[in-house]
Order: C-alpha cells, then structure tokens, then sequence
C-alpha cells in the first residue's frame, strides 16, 4: 500500500473493506472495487476473506486437534497432547461448571467457539498491513480484511447457529408447550385465568426481546471488542506515514497495544465460549 | 459491512467445524482422558493394596519372630533341663556302679581272707601234727631229738 498517495480516511476504509463477491449492478459477476458496489451486491454477495481467514484458522483448528486426538494415548502424552488436553480439560471444566443438563454437544461445541474464535481473533495480532500488502503485490487481491471477527457476519452467523441449538434444544427438552409457556408465562405469573390471558402479550414481549438479544449481544460483543481493536491498529500504523519519529512512537503503541490485545482476544473468546454455555443450559433447564 | 451471504457461509462452516471437532477431536480426547483417570485410579488403588499387604507381611513376620523366640526359649530351658537329667542319671549310675564295684571287691576280698586263714589254719595243723609227731619220735629216740629240732627249724 503505497500510503503517500492516499488519505488517511481512504487509508481506514480501504482496511475496513472486505473482498466482496458478487453481481454488479450492471449484472456481471465479480469482486467490488470499493465499499459502495461491495454494498451494491446486497445479500447476494459473499466475503470471500472473512471466508477464507475463517475457514483457514478453523481448519487448521480441526487439523492439528484430530491430529492430536488421532494418536492421543492414555500413557503418558507427549508435548502437543499436553497442550490440546489442557484446553480440552478447561474447555470441559467450564462446561461442567455452567452447563447442568445432560448433552454431549455442548462440550464440543464450546471448544470449537473458543478455539476458532480466539484463532481468528489472533489474526489482529499481525499487523494490519502485512497480509493485505502481500496479496496486492501478488495482484491477487485489491482488498483483504484478515481477522474474520470484524466482519458482523462472521460473528452473527456463529451467534445464529447457537441461537438455533438452543431453540432447538428448549423445543426438544421442554416440548413445545414448554417452550411456548416460558415465553407467554413470565416473569408476569397470575392465579386468574382471564389476567393470566392478559399478561400474555406483555410476557411475550419482554421474553421475546430477551430471547432476541442474546443472539444479537453475543454476536455484536464479540464483533465491537474486535472491530475496535483493528480500528486502533489501522490507527497506529497511519503513523507510520508520519516521519520517523512518529513511525517509532508508532512502534512501541502497537506494541503495548498488540500486549494488551492478546488479554482481550482471549477474553472475547472466552466470553462468547461461557455465554454459549450459559444459553444451552438455559436451554436445558425450566426456570 | 454489509450483511450478506458470509453469514450463511459462516453458519455452515460452524456447524461443520462443530461435528469435525465432536466427532474426531473431543471424543478420542475425552475417551484417553478418562481411560488415563482410570488407570491413575487403578494405579493408586493398587499402590496402596501394596501398601497395605507390606503392612500385614511386616506384621506377620514380627509375629513369627516372636513365636520362634519363644520357641527357641523353650527349646533351650528343654535342653537344660534334660542335660541337668542327664548329669543326675549319670551320677546316680555311677554311685551305684561304684558301689556295686566295692561291695564285690569287699566280698571278694573277704572270701581270699576265709580261703587264706582256712589254708593257714590246714598248713599250721599239718605243722603242728608234724611237730608233734617229731617230738614224739624224739622222746623215743633220744638221739634223734636233736636232729627232729633241727629239721622243724629248717622247716619253720
């Protein structure tokens, strides 16, 4: 990137535009050149980076684990065993800890969020011109955002598949009635039938909005906490540009930041891991 | 920043990460997890039965050390009596054979003497009847007196 011929906004922007695939308002298939034909495409449209980044750290996630797991002893385990069973152990002590209903998914599932999540969060930790820079001059690619955790996509679709397992879940423990009785039935409760009837509306509004948020604040957590991030490294490295004495203090900023990032991106993950805990034991649980 | 097919694809590929890592990740994990818990289990259960029978061995040989003292206490105040027995038998054998020995050489001694005086006795009456007899003859024989003393003297 060559930054002395663009502006710092053009600058931001260009970091904060995904490579976008998708049909041209004149109806041809192909990558968006800037922010506004990327938000042309509408729905039909996918990030080809948050994909790629998303699907390279997880795979690399499955990748090394089943490896692990394939040759996994229960003799005395040697360093990357150690290592994967160390997160399996916290990952099955935080489930233990929160999750009080009986289900094998949930385990696994945690430890796929808090691994992926945490991994994809890792990729704020290169700096924000690296990758970007490497595939312009490979001409691959104009734009590439690579820590697939600022793209809201990438966090609300993780947050709809567990809002789904626990629709489906609190459908499947508690059967439909349940279900529908713990969205209708409190927190307003009444011995009249005719109140009870009453207070339906207002239950379900309240219980709605509830239920609606935790998808919306899980996603939108983990999306925020990381989207600030990168904003403040693109902010730092704009420094860079500004004489030497800048680009120094510049530096040593992105590396306290980069210090202090490391404690936030494997908090984010383990918030959105706990938090997925917590909802499938909702989930599982009457209250 | 737009919402748009990425979320589906992420839904997808979450979910296809979440049965990979179900499937091959935390079940083989799990399984050797538990089955090391268990043989620490086993291990410690076994340490400890170990423990336990060293415990009862040790207590099993202390006891066997104290019946064969007591044993060997036994054998030895056995042994001492039956020497101290022994010496007494011995004595006793020996006293009565002593004395049997004495009491035959007594009488064997006394029955010599009897013989002694008896043969004595014949030899001194066969002297006397002889000197007798000589005196006699002299008493008729004058001459032949002398001679008669003589030859007893000679005798004697």
């Amino acid at each position: 990137m060559s930054t002395e011929t663009i502006t710092s906004s053009e600058y931001i922007k260009h970091h904060l535009t995904n490579l976008t695939f998708g049909q041209h308002a004149d109806g041809h298939w192909g990558f968006a050149h800037s922010m506004e034909e990327a938000k042309e495409m509408g729905f039909w449209a996918i990030n080809v980076d948050s994909m790629f980044w998303s699907i390279l750290v997880g795979g690399l996630f499955v990748w090394f684990f089943s490896r692990v797991a394939k040759r996994a002893t229960e003799g005395i385990p040697g360093g990357f065993q150690n290592f994967v069973e160390s997160i399996v152990d916290f990952v099955n002590e935080s489930v233990r800890d929160s999750f009080s209903g009986k289900n094998d998914l949930v385990a696994p599932l945690a430890l796929t969020i808090f691994v992926w999540v945490f991994l994809m969060n890792l990729m704020d930790l290169i700096p924000v011109d690296v990758i970007p820079w490497i595939t312009q001059k490979l001409h691959i690619a104009h734009f590439m955002k690579v820590v697939p955790s600022t793209d809201p996509n990438v966090t609300f679709g993780m947050a709809i598949g567990v809002f789904l397992l626990t629709l489906y879940y609190s459908i499947k423990i508690k059967g439909v009635g349940g279900f529908a009785g713990e969205l209708t039935m409190q927190p307003f409760e009444a011995k009249n039938p005719i109140v009870k009837l009453l207070l339906v509306p207002v239950n379900f509004f309240l219980e709605f909005v509830s239920l609606i948020a935790k998808p919306i604040s899980l996603s939108l957590r983990l999306f925020g906490n990381m989207y600030a991030g990168e904003m403040i490294f693109i902010l730092i490295a704009i420094m860079y540009s500004a004489g030497w004495a800048m680009g120094l203090f510049g530096g040593a900023l992105q590396f306290v930041w980069a210090v202090f990032h490391i404690l936030i991106i494997t908090l984010q993950a383990f918030i959105f891991m706990t938090l997925t805990i917590v909802y499938m034991d909702m989930a599982h649980t009457d209250h | 920043m737009n919402i748009n097919l990425t979320l589906i694809g992420q839904m997808i590929t979450f979910v296809i990460f979440v049965w990979f890592t179900r499937k091959y990740v935390w079940a083989p994990i799990i399984t050797a997890l538990e089955g090391r818990k268990e043989k620490i289990a086993d291990g410690l259960a076994a340490a400890e039965k170990g423990k336990h029978e060293l415990e009862l061995a040790e207590n099993r040989a202390v006891e066997a050390l104290k019946e064969s003292k007591v044993k060997a206490q036994e054998f030895i105040a056995q042994a001492q009596k039956r020497a101290d027995e022994i010496v007494e038998e011995a004595k006793g054998n020996a006293r009565s054979e002593g004395e049997r020995i004495v009491t035959a050489a007594q009488a064997q001694a006394e029955q010599e003497m009897s013989e002694a005086k008896e043969k004595l006795r014949k030899e001194v009456g066969l002297l006397a009847i002889a000197g007798t007899e000589q005196i006699l003859m002299r008493e008729v024989d004058a001459s032949a007196h002398k001679d008669v003393l003589e030859k007893l003297g000679a005798q004697l």
